[in-house]
């Protein structure tokens, strides 16, 4: 039930915004994050903006798209971590 | 090509890293740790990963109340199909309430028997629905937890600002940290830890669990959904049992911030207030729901046009063990009617109903009876 989707805000009328996925668009309604901006990545939950999130974990979530579609990995090893796996992986090699 | 394997060896190397960890902290206890989750989604997850053979056997991962379609009660089910029944009335719900079990029926038979049953992506969509169709009284089921309510109560508000008069809440919300604290108070539940429920903590912010280590001494790690991200918090766990320390920590950062969502909360407390509510299986809960403030009353299908209905006694229900499996206390295995007469097709219980719910994701994934490699 609880299942967030990252899409791209592309155009907003009043509590309304247009917003992108993989080139389909659909409406959400900015209610509940009135701060969104055209631009920004945001989490849907439910037809409502729940949440901004940063384009570098939208993209990683649409290579992971891609890759389930039959796509290869179109980024190297460690810059597919983000910083908290970089992070941990620091920890763990300092024994921590 | 290359990128490729590096990457997949990398993801692969970390995931076996954590959990080579995880066994190194958690071995000289000498005993099981118990880590419960209560979000349905990372119960799946979970299983999807194969996390449970991949971790050491003295880490056991058990599954709470994280699924709200498991935790509806009988009669809630029972009044929406009477609500259902009632000629001049439109069901707007989400779709995995349709097959759930009430007393005597579902939705999904009432819809069969002629019933006016929309299912929704948006509680927006019912406003459309109510717009669409001003000669009949449109009920939307709100059923749903922190992540779902905060929508419920947007979508009354604009009804009222568009001065509709003929849509109307069925409400079973409910809230997730109540529960948590009923289950440590039961001296039965035995949990070391819990993950906690990333999407829910979007709303409340990280701090909304801040009560598991202030009183009652254990951790909790909100976490993401992916299998990398739940190991991690597991990791995070494990750390703080070795050392028993209990501090409530964040590793879904990216998303999750200490405070949550202001708007949303905003919303869902201008809207409702929280009252005691029954869950299934696990009784009257106090200031576990959601009721819909005096002045929001007009809204309140319950308010507006009661309905009575009795529960009928069900002897195969009667069987069913779902609540003590929603406390973590049995799994679904040792149920007598698990994966017999209680299958997702032909669900006797709620916890088997939706895909989230622990019985259904256990009988999908084999029950944790199989174990991969080594």
């Amino acid at each position: 039930m609880c299942l967030a989707v990252p899409v791209k805000v592309i155009a907003i009328n009043d509590e309304l915004a247009t917003v992108e996925v993989r080139g389909v668009t659909r409406e959400a309604s900015l209610m509940l994050l009135p701060e969104a901006k055209v631009g920004d990545y945001v989490l849907v939950h439910a037809g409502f903006a729940m949440q901004i999130v940063t384009e570098n974990d939208v993209r990683e979530t649409n290579e992971l798209w891609a890759e389930m579609n039959g796509a290869e990995r179109t980024v190297g090893a460690i810059e597919a971590l983000n910083e908290d796996e970089r992070r941990t992986i620091e920890r763990l090699r300092a024994g921590k | 090509m290359e990128t490729n394997e590096t990457h997949k060896v990398s993801d692969r190397a970390l995931a076996g890293k954590l959990v080579e960890e995880i066994d190194r902290l958690t071995r000289p206890l000498g005993r099981k740790v118990r880590y419960m989750e209560v979000c349905g989604t990372h119960t799946v997850s979970i299983f999807r990963a194969g996390l449970r053979q991949l971790l050491p056997p003295q880490i056991e991962l058990v599954s709470g109340p994280g699924c709200p379609v498991c935790v509806t009660p009988d009669s809630y089910m029972d009044k929406a199909i009477a609500y259902a029944k009632e000629l001049d009335t439109i069901i707007a719900t989400f779709g995995d309430m349709l097959k759930v079990p009430g007393s005597e029926s579902s939705l999904s038979e009432a819809m069969a028997a002629g019933a006016d049953i929309r299912v929704v992506y948006s509680p927006l969509d019912s406003l459309k629905i109510a717009k669409e169709n001003p000669n009949k009284t449109v009920i939307f089921l709100a059923v749903g937890f922190e992540t779902t309510a905060p929508t419920a109560a947007a979508a009354v508000i604009a009804a009222k600002r568009a001065g509709l008069k003929n849509l109307f809440m069925l409400s079973a919300q409910k809230l997730i940290p109540p529960a948590m604290k009923l289950l440590l108070d039961d001296e039965r539940t035995n949990v070391d830890g819990f993950l906690l429920p990333g999407h829910v903590a979007v709303v409340t912010g990280s701090d909304a669990f801040l009560f598991l280590a202030r009183d009652y001494h254990k951790p909790g790690v909100v976490a993401g959904f992916e299998a990398v991200e739940i190991l991690r918090a597991i990791y995070r766990l494990a750390q703080m049992t070795t050392a028993g320390e209990a501090r409530v920590e964040n590793e879904y950062d990216k998303v999750v911030s200490r405070e949550g969502n202001g708007a949303a909360q905003r919303a869902m407390y201008d809207v409702y207030e929280a009252v005691d509510t029954p869950w299934r299986g696990l009784g009257d809960i106090p200031a576990s729901g959601l009721r819909m403030r005096d002045e929001w009353q007009s809204f309140d299908i319950e308010r507006v046009r009661p309905i009575e209905v009795n529960v009928k006694p069900n002897k195969a229900k009667s069987l069913c063990r779902c609540g003590e499996v929603l406390k973590g206390q049995i799994v679904p295995q040792e149920c007598p009617l698990f994966a017999k007469a209680c299958v997702p097709e032909h669900a006797i219980g709620p916890c088997m109903v939706s895909v989230e719910g622990v019985c259904a994701a256990h009988y999908k994934y084999g029950g944790g009876k199989f174990k991969y490699g080594a």
